[in-house]
């Protein structure tokens, strides 16, 4: 039924350095090159760099500035090999093969200036290993046990030099730390199209710094922590509540609930070890009920009530600007579950903030529900609720601590964690999360469909959408157009896509919105166009293509996820992150969405509950715009 | 100011840029860069690259629009004389430029300037008006049709670094000032990723001085490998500082015998990222071949302290590394670090092995050329002076008191 445009934009992972145009010479596999490394005589396609040339034969060479999803930098130089005929060394993962090289990797002065560049970076690298997050998960320590450091031959000092800027409620960066990578730059620049962090002064005054050195709560960063992500040592961080929800737990009077979304349980297995794309949802239960937490809930739930509001938002856009003719109304509608995306759109489109949707996230939906919803139906004072969000993201952090985000009365969402952090907490409570048994989520919000889970992965918000749209206009199952109502072209990894769906029949309207249209005889005939993007660099351009009067501007519907591949690959999801790693999360995602009984948001029976019972007046009926809606702040660029 | 004392022998005075780039004009691209190559001109900047060589790579690189960068940043310590060139022969550059432009199929060229030389701006600007209203830059220079190119200047702002050829690139597209990684090289992916020949002012003026009197005058003197007279910027304990003309190939020796500079101790040769040459060595050659250098030519005096020329050279490196790779941003201030124990006298002999052994990785494992010789001074002060910088460590203090 979907017809899938394929556009010429570029994919996840950033081509070159958009910032430099640093050149890097492409791999050309028609010619390839004849070359010999440690010995072994080995065919590679013109370019290839030394390091990966070596990879293919099992030779690894250690890096340092080098990620997989970064544009190359050369700047650590731990990658030296040595080119036969060549005076000085080479970094591997700088150096691409144009003609028959003999390169070797192990050689004394190899080893020896590799040592020198581990030596050289912990001589500036303060503090101890044993009070740092990355303790145990750190690319520099890694290589200091690698390359056998028993002492430091150039100094070390564990006195602080620099302030850890503590600003924003979502990353903390730790300058004492840092080892001049520049990972943080590509990412933020190339990556994210940001541009917040750039490397400032000179020699050995050179340092990561932002905007005038202000505050990262003071400049245009958007909380992703995709930088966080990529940052090889723990100089970035995000601000870990792990200890007050302790507390909480420890409190008596304070009843705790987690809810938990789709991508931490994909990911959380990485933190015990197991392989990336190990769903570990029913496990993870078992491991909060035993931290203490009192009841443990699925932020599907919201997710599916996110869908229903977000779609009669829609429907009702649509509704105005094709039948009522309402020039006003703006479209395409922009999704806004994604709190990185929302507070770029803040920041860089502020003009086109009429476009974004104005139902809250799931986790904010949530938050506001438990506080009333929840609150009133078990009796509980919504003072003592302590609410915890278990996110992929550092983003929700921020989000929750928005003003705006009150409508119960409260503080709707107390704490946002991420995945890593709730897995040291288990870490402490001394749970095996592998070795858990198996525990079904609490009710009252305990059914969630296979919709809400895979809004974890790019491309779900709106295969979700187009599920229930399909239905609820056609009168007909998904299926009857995708099998096991898989929408395969809105899928995948490419960062922009976009789907045209010609609604080729109309059925009657559903009891639940028909208050709000008549019928669907304006439909028929139509061409739903929806887009997708992920990353903001994605997002950039297809708000540039918007404004340019481009395909996009054509659509009905985009959704836009701030990090690469969605929320599972979040910025607060398990260090490392890879496009493979981030694979293997989806294919745990669309997996767990098959395994549902349910599919589709609007047969979600625990929806149906809610609008019976609680929002009364429907869906974006006068309630739930009060709950379940919210506002936004045109940031703009400047910041005082 | 320093003077000239050998101005009146300077070969650019004799030359007609305007004999040099008609003659070009005459020509193929492949016939100016035979004429180019088969002087052996090397670039004056430092490396020495063959400029014939640089030239044809660019002329066979594929690009939509190719670029002439005139590196006139002169940045390194001690080297005054492109700004005599500047100043005195601009059209001869000018016209070095464009033969090369005429070599390569480029239709643009940038000069960047050094920012401490923005007094030249305003008559260099000049001259470049004067060009173009005598129709030696603009479209059909010479009359000659398919002819194209111009000129524009541009400032630098003080960086050292940015004298580096691909720095020196970033730098022009407006960004921050850092080496690029190579290959690619400049040539075929340089200005705004496409390809570019950057050469010295002093290369410039010499192959257009070759494009008029022939590659056979330009041989005549010099060493095999290095061709040609070349410009010094002398300075230091001497009686008569200033910018001489001399052979490539000529000794240290008598190159001090014609500044007044016979009693030296050392003579650092190349600048900042050159090297010290003890009296030892002073019947070595200065030329590619064996003791490089772009023109400067530092002499120290008998009086002067060895650690305190390796500490100013060093302290120099430590805040003019762009500060992107490891070793050069570190490893100069474990070098100056070093340089300051043995001034104390609190440097062990182990201590000074394991630095000598980082000033190695240091050069090996550095991005641009200025890490990769931004140890030659210290290194070679501590291969010829050892006597005096490890004299204080041992009387002053006690052994266990010494990093080791
Ligand atoms: C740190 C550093 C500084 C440099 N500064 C200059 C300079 O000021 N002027 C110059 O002509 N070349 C300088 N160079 C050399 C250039 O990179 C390049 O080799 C030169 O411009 C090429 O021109 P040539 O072949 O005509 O010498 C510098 C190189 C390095 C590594
Ligand atoms: S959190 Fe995102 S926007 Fe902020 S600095 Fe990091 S990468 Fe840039
Ligand atoms: S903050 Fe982290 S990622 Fe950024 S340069 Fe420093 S070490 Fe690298
Ligand atoms: S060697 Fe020094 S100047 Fe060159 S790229 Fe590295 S840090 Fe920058
Ligand atoms: S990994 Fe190659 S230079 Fe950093």
């Amino acid at each position: 039924m979907a017809e899938k445009i394929t556009i010429d934009h570029g994919v996840v992972r950033a081509p070159t350095s958009m910032r430099r145009s640093r050149p890097e010479i492409e791999k050309d596999a028609a010619h390839p090159v004849t070359v010999t490394i440690d010995g072994l005589e080995t065919e590679v396609p013109y370019g290839t760099p030394i390091l990966d040339a070596a990879r293919m034969q099992g030779i690894k060479i250690p890096t340092l500035c080098f990620h997989e999803d970064l544009c190359i930098a050369g700047v650590c130089r731990i990658c030296l090999v040595e080119v036969t005929g060549h005076s000085i060394l080479h970094a591997a993962c700088a150096y691409p093969i144009t003609e028959p090289i003999e390169i070797l990797t192990n050689t004394p002065r190899v080893r020896r200036a590799r040592r020198h560049m581990v030596d050289l970076i912990l001589s500036e690298h303060v503090g101890e290993c044993y009070s740092c997050w990355r303790n145990s998960n750190c690319e520099l320590q890694n290589l200091a046990w690698e390359y056998g450091v028993r002492s430091y031959k150039f100094g070390h000092s564990s006195e602080p030099r620099t302030e850890v800027d503590r600003s924003a409620f979502s990353v903390s960066r730790e300058m004492d730390k840092c080892v001049l990578c520049r990972r943080c730059i590509r990412t933020c620049i190339d990556l994210q199209e940001v541009g917040v962090l750039e490397a400032v002064g000179r020699g050995h005054e050179t340092k990561i710094g932002t905007f005038m050195d202000k505050p990262l709560g003071n400049v245009v960063c958007i909380n992703c922590g995709q930088c966080i992500n990529r940052c090889p040592t723990g100089a970035l961080r995000a601000r870990d509540p792990g200890d007050d929800i302790w507390d909480a737990i420890d409190d008596p009077k304070k009843h705790v609930v987690i809810q938990t979304a789709p991508s931490p349980r994909a990911g959380m297995g990485e933190c015990f070890g197991l392989e990336p794309g190990t769903p570990v949802t029913d496990k993870l239960n078992t491991a909060l009920k035993r931290c203490g937490f009192d009841k443990v809930f699925d932020t599907n739930f919201t997710a599916d009530l996110t869908i229903i509001e977000e779609g009669t938002e829609l429907i009702l856009r649509l509704y105005k600007a094709l039948v009522e003719g309402d020039e006003a109304v703006a479209l395409p509608q922009f999704t806004s579950c994604s709190p990185g995306w929302v507070k770029y759109l803040e920041h860089f489109y502020p003009g086109m903030i009429p476009n974004l949707s104005s139902a809250k996230s799931p986790q904010q939906m949530f938050g506001t529900l438990i506080k009333t919803f929840y609150a009133e139906r078990e009796g509980i004072d919504p003072e003592n609720i302590v609410s915890v969000a278990l996110m992929p993201c550092t983003a929700k952090k921020y989000e929750c601590n928005r003003p705006e985000m009150c409508d119960s009365g409260y503080k709707d969402v107390d704490y946002g964690m991420t995945t890593r952090e709730l897995a040291r907490m288990i870490h402490q409570a001394g749970i095996d999360l592998p070795a858990m048994p198996d525990t079904e989520f609490d009710d009252p919000f305990g059914g969630a469909t296979g919709s809400g889970v895979i809004f974890g992965a790019t491309g779900g918000v709106m295969e979700s959408a187009l599920r229930c749209v399909i239905e609820l206009v056609t009168g007909k199952t998904v299926e009857n157009f995708y099998d096991h109502a898989d929408i395969i072209p809105v899928r995948g990894m490419e960062g922009l896509r976009l789907v045209e769906i010609p609604i080729t029949e109309v059925g009657p309207v559903p009891d639940i919105i028909k208050h709000l249209v008549p019928n669907w005889d304006w439909l028929l005939g139509a061409k739903l166009r929806v887009g997708v993007a992920h990353g903001t660099a994605n997002a950039h351009k297809v708000m540039e293509d918007i404004k340019a009067g481009g395909p996009f501007s054509e659509c009905h519907f985009i959704e836009f996820m701030a990090c690469p591949g969605g929320c599972l690959g979040g910025g607060g999801q398990p260090i490392p992150t890879s496009p493979e790693i981030r694979k293997k999360r989806a294919e745990a995602i669309y997996a767990e969405d098959r395994g549902c009984e349910v599919r589709k948001s609007h047969e979600n029976p625990a929806v149906t509950k809610i609008y019976g019972e609680f929002l009364t007046d429907g869906p974006c009926g006068e309630k739930s715009h009060h709950l379940l809606h919210t506002h936004y702040v045109a940031r703009g660029k400047y910041i005082d | 100011m320093i003077k000239s004392f050998v101005d009146k022998k300077l070969t650019f005075r004799d030359m007609d840029p305007d004999v040099s780039l008609k003659a070009a004009a005459d020509m193929s691209s492949a016939e100016i860069i035979e004429t180019v190559s088969a002087s052996s001109l090397r670039g004056r900047g430092g490396a020495g690259f063959p400029t014939g060589a640089k030239w044809k790579f660019c002329s066979r690189a594929e690009g939509d629009q190719k670029y002439v960068v005139c590196n006139a940043d002169e940045g390194e310590p001690g080297t005054f004389k492109d700004r005599v060139i500047l100043t005195r022969f601009p059209h001869l550059v000018f016209a070095g430029m464009s033969i090369a432009a005429r070599a390569v199929g480029a239709t643009r060229g940038l000069l960047y300037l050094r920012g401490e030389y923005t007094y030249l701006r305003e008559g260099l600007m000049a001259a470049l008006q004067k060009r173009r209203d005598d129709g030696l830059l603009g479209d059909e220079i010479m009359g000659v049709d398919g002819f194209e190119f111009d000129i524009e200047i541009r400032m630098g702002s003080g960086a050292y670094v940015c004298g580096e050829e691909t720095a020196l690139i970033e730098s022009l597209e407006g960004h921050r000032g850092e080496p690029r990684n190579r290959p690619p090289f400049t040539a075929d992916t340089g200005m705004n990723a496409m390809p570019s020949v950057v050469n010295n002012v002093e290369t410039f003026a010499w192959a257009a001085a070759i494009m008029e009197k022939g590659p056979e005058w330009f041989r005549v003197v010099g060493t095999d490998q290095s061709t040609g007279f070349k410009l010094f910027s002398v300075s230091g304990d001497i009686d008569r500082p200033g910018v001489y003309e001399l052979p490539l190939g000529i000794t240290v020796q008598e190159l001090l015998a014609a500044v007044g500079g016979e009693n030296a101790k050392a003579a650092v040769i190349g600048g900042a990222s050159g090297r010290v040459v003890s009296q030892a060595e002073f019947n070595r050659k200065v030329c590619y071949e064996d003791v490089p250098t772009g023109g400067a030519v530092i002499v120290f005096g008998p009086g002067r302290d060895m650690l305190d020329v390796a500490e100013n050279f060093l302290e120099f490196m430590c805040e003019e590394s762009c500060g992107q790779c490891t070793p050069c941003r570190l490893g100069n201030t474990k070098l100056l670090e070093c340089v300051r124990m043995l001034q104390e006298g609190t440097c062990s002999a182990a201590y000074l092995r394991e630095i000598v052994e980082l000033g190695e990785s240091i050069h090996l494992a550095s991005k641009c050329g200025l890490g990769q010789s931004s140890g030659n001074i210290f290194l070679s002060i501590v291969e010829n002076f050892r006597e005096e910088i490890m004299g204080r460590a041992l009387g002053a203090v006690e052994p266990a008191t010494l990093r080791s």
